[in-house]
């Protein structure tokens, strides 16, 4: 009797509705990557001149590679229903830190091979210590990320300022800036960088107790703390790696430039990183993460704002459509949530 | 309903108010009738109903059936500012103002008396001050709302709803924030209304201030209305046993649970918590639970059931009283600690503090013990897919796959997703709030079986609970909170519906079994 009531119950309820919102996530999991492919498929036919060479190439992925670097960070730090403004100027710390220690006097520091390693871990670490502070100010006075990392996105860029008291640093160091101009087998080395960081992270997020604790956080905090799950020690954790990537991405942004400036380096990255996420089909509610979509949102923007300009289409129209695109895959986001 | 009769014409009908959220009954044909310059009182327990009701009145909610009749016209407010203009206002437990705007702001917010197309400060500031020395609060209107305690800005909340001349106050559950001198002045202000012919809604789960300040009780069980009474006709007894679903005196008819009613081997002592206390919500609770043992545990809504778990689970912290589990003689500092010594715990609340709706069934299951899943830290997914197929099976949960969201399940099948949760652990305790609330007929029974089946190879089992069978016939002792405080243990041959009930509402600290009803103090 109770049996039959409990099959009258359940089973109609789950039958029906499971198939089609299955097939729907993986239609719109295909559709980002659908749409990469459409927009590869039209420059290789239609503008093969612009596009197909390997200068445009390593072009694109130049442009795209600071950015899916720092976008995996915030794609961590809103999986677990935060955000991250603080990058851009993080960025700017780490880029102006390192000229810093591999142009210094200072007799241990003028050997290339020391002076040239702490370059690159002194920056990321400081930039890594930045995010657990954005984290700290997080977990330990519960303010809301938003404003927690604002304090740093506004600080930030002024303490990279104090460092270098506002100097634009020029240098050649061709060892040292293998990381942003350098190539193995011909690819850009910040690419396959680029590839390593979105591998690791994407492994770490489906295949670690980290990775699913951080999307348990976003899902549902209250519920994730009463099973156990160290909800500070993990966004302590998340908010720390956006920073080492941020950390990261500054020191390949002044490699390819061969100079760092304060005021440029990683202005205005934080947004363009989270469009990418956006776009790539990371919900912004937390909960639900892709690190691939993060690289594939990257790919599309940066593609459709290339495709136009070698077009002759206009930078302000370019970033017109490019804000159309974004809003487009956040729409895609919302008819999923409901 | 009544007899329309001998009553004259009243202000608000209510009749067959019906309204599902998600295939959810809410509410199954409620009524609710207020008559002009009566202060009427809605109660019943959690999910009863009481809210959605009053979220229907005033335009928060659309129903999906049913008459709203206001002086005679029916109505159907499509938003709150409808049913602001028409002349109902609501006062919600969370205060819904602007923090960061003056007191003065807040009282006008939306209406603000303009002059020249100006607001009027000089005017706001006046009127302001007027309406708040009504509540004999004399306080800076100019202020910023945040800078008031909590009670303050809920007395502003009051004193904003009141000002806009209403014919009917909505308050749901206004006290919980107040003390008692404040509660005081808001009933003050409640009898004042009340002589200016306005009537007030007054949903609380606090009895006295029921008897209190109240005229007349809607009460409400599992959306329906089942009561509709005069305040000096209903005992305080009769009133909780209405609000329970029982008659008193009635003859229990075993067998309606999954529990078998055969004495359980007890073993050692597992918990020993005594002297807990934790701000207002728990002021004195002592808790015993045995290996193999199911301790039922019974109380009103507020009575602090859901505190004292969630302080031996280490969720809350206590301000002071002693936790011993198995030889540990302090309090958990967090539910990891508590996990950890072999503590688990089901949330009343399955949706916001049970599953991860994102999650799949196999995510959700195997959550809390990712620690032991894990190496390295990576999780050794074959060892995970073995407990969850496991699981599934022995719960004989009903869901497509280990990889389907466990949102999309049933609620009794997600309640048996977060005990294998905590099963798969192997847990010493297992705490288990509400553990059959909102589930259907197959799956209660299937779940209190388990629970029974359970104890008898040792768990301990502290069971809160709204349901008396499931009290009487699954807990080995009952033990009943009132005001945060434990007022009585019931042995398994004492714990008869009218004891538990009159532990639950009785004035007295000690509470015999046959002490019996009194009369309630209608003051």
């Amino acid at each position: 009797m109770a049996e039959t009531a409990r099959e009258q119950a359940t089973a109609p309820l789950e039958a029906p509705t499971a198939a089609p919102r299955r097939w729907r996530e993986v239609g719109q999991a295909i559709g980002a990557a659908a749409f990469l492919l459409l927009l590869l498929l039209y420059n290789v036919i239609f503008n093969a001149d612009a596009f197909l060479s390997l200068q445009a190439l390593r072009l694109n992925l130049t442009q795209v590679a600071t950015i899916v670097i720092v976008g995996v960070g915030i794609t961590l730090v809103i999986a677990t229903g935060g955000i991250d403004l603080s990058v851009g100027s993080l960025m700017a710390i780490s880029g102006a830190m390192a000229p810093l220690i591999f142009l210094s006097d200072w007799p241990l520091l003028s050997t290339p091979f020391i002076g040239g390693t702490l370059a690159y871990i002194i920056p990321i670490s400081v930039a890594g210590l930045f995010g657990l502070f954005n984290g700290w100010l997080i977990t330990a006075f519960g303010l809301q990320p938003i404003i927690a990392t604002l304090v740093l996105f506004v600080a930030g860029r002024g303490i990279a300022q104090v460092i270098t008291d506002g100097r634009l640093q020029s240098f050649r160091e061709p060892d040292w800036q293998f990381v942003g101009l350098g190539r193995i087998a011909g690819i850009p080395f910040q690419a396959i960088l680029m590839i390593a960081v979105v591998a690791l992270a994407g492994w770490a997020l489906r295949s670690t107790s980290f990775g699913r604790y951080i999307l348990a956080i976003g899902g549902n905090e209250a519920a994730a703390r009463l099973a156990g799950v160290p909800v500070k020690r993990v966004k302590l954790a998340v908010y720390a790696i956006s920073g080492l990537l941020a950390g990261l991405a500054g020191l390949i942004v002044i490699a390819i430039n061969s100079s760092s400036d304060a005021n440029q380096v990683g202005l205005n990255m934080e947004l363009d990183a989270i469009a990418a996420v956006a776009v790539g089909g990371t919900s912004l509610m937390g909960g639900k993460a892709t690190v691939v979509g993060t690289l594939i949102g990257a790919l599309i923007i940066q593609l459709i704002r290339f495709t136009l300009l070698t077009q002759g289409v206009s930078d302000s129209v370019a970033r017109i459509v490019t804000a159309a695109a974004i809003i487009i895959g956040v729409l895609a986001q919302r008819r999923r949530a409901s | 309903m009544a007899n329309p009769a001998v009553t004259p014409a009243p202000l608000l009908r209510m009749e067959g108010i019906t309204k599902s959220f998600a295939g959810v009954q809410a509410l199954d044909n409620a009524n609710l009738v207020v008559h002009p310059a009566e202060i009427h009182a809605v109660v019943g327990q959690n999910g009863a109903g009481k809210s959605t009701l009053v979220k229907i009145l005033n335009g928060a909610y659309r129903r999906d059936a049913g008459a709203i009749i206001l002086d005679g016209v029916p109505v159907d407010f499509r938003t709150p500012q409808e049913a602001v203009a028409s002349g109902v206002s609501t006062i919600y437990q969370e205060i819904n103002l602007v923090p960061y705007r003056s007191v003065a702001e807040n009282i006008f917010l939306g209406r603000e008396p303009r002059r020249f197309g100006f607001i009027n400060w000089p005017q706001i500031n006046r009127q302001a001050r007027e309406i708040l020395a009504r509540f004999d609060i004399n306080i800076d209107v100019t202020q910023p709302l945040m800078t008031l305690n909590v009670a303050l800005q809920q007395m502003v909340a009051i004193a904003r709803a009141v000002s806009f001349r209403s014919r009917l106050v909505i308050m749901d559950e206004p006290t919980s924030s107040l003390d008692e001198r404040e509660v005081a002045t808001l009933f003050g202000v409640i009898n004042d209304l009340k002589a200016d012919g306005t009537s007030v809604i007054f949903i609380t789960h606090r009895l006295d201030e029921l008897y209190a300040v109240c005229d007349r009780v809607t009460i409400m069980r599992d959306g329906k209305s089942v009561g509709d009474q005069e305040m000096s006709e209903i005992t305080k007894l009769e009133l909780v046993a209405r609000m329970l679903g029982r008659e008193l005196g009635e003859i229990r008819r075993s067998g309606q649970t999954g529990f078998t009613e055969k004495q359980r081997p007890i073993g050692e002592p597992l918990l020993a918590a005594n002297d807990l206390k934790r701000g207002r919500a728990l002021q004195d609770a002592d808790l015993r639970v045995s290996e193999g043992e199911v301790v039922g545990l019974a109380g009103l809504l507020g009575s602090g059931r859901t505190e004292v778990a969630r302080a031996v689970f280490g969720a809350d912290k206590i301000d002071s009283g002693e936790i011993a589990f198995r030889g540990r003689n302090e309090p958990f500092n967090s539910p990891a600690e508590a996990i950890a010594a072999g503590i688990g715990l089901c949330t009343e609340d399955r949706q916001a503090e049970g599953i991860i709706p994102q999650m799949s069934v196999r995510e959700n299951l195997t959550l809390a013990a990712l620690p032991v899943l894990t190496r390295h830290g990576i999780v050794d997914t074959a060892r995970q897919r073995e407990i969850v197929d496991r699981f599934i099976k022995r719960l004989a949960i009903r869901t497509s796959g280990p990889d389907q969201p466990i949102r999309e399940l049933s609620g009794g099948n997600q309640q048996k997703v977060l005990l294998a949760r905590w099963l798969c652990l192997n847990p010493k305790l297992l705490i288990l709030d509400e553990p059959t609330r909102g589930i259907d007929v197959g799956a209660k029974a299937e779940i209190q079986s388990l629970i029974d089946e359970l104890a008898r190879t040792g768990l301990g089992v502290l069971m809160i609970s709204s349901e008396l069978e499931e009290l009487i016939e699954g807990g080995d002792r009952v033990v009943v909170m009132r005001e945060g405080r434990t007022v009585a243990e019931l042995s398994r041959q004492d714990a008869t519906q009218d004891a538990i009930i009159g532990a639950m509402v009785h004035e007295d600290k000690t509470v015999r079994d046959e002490d019996g009803v009194e009369a309630p103090a209608a003051t």
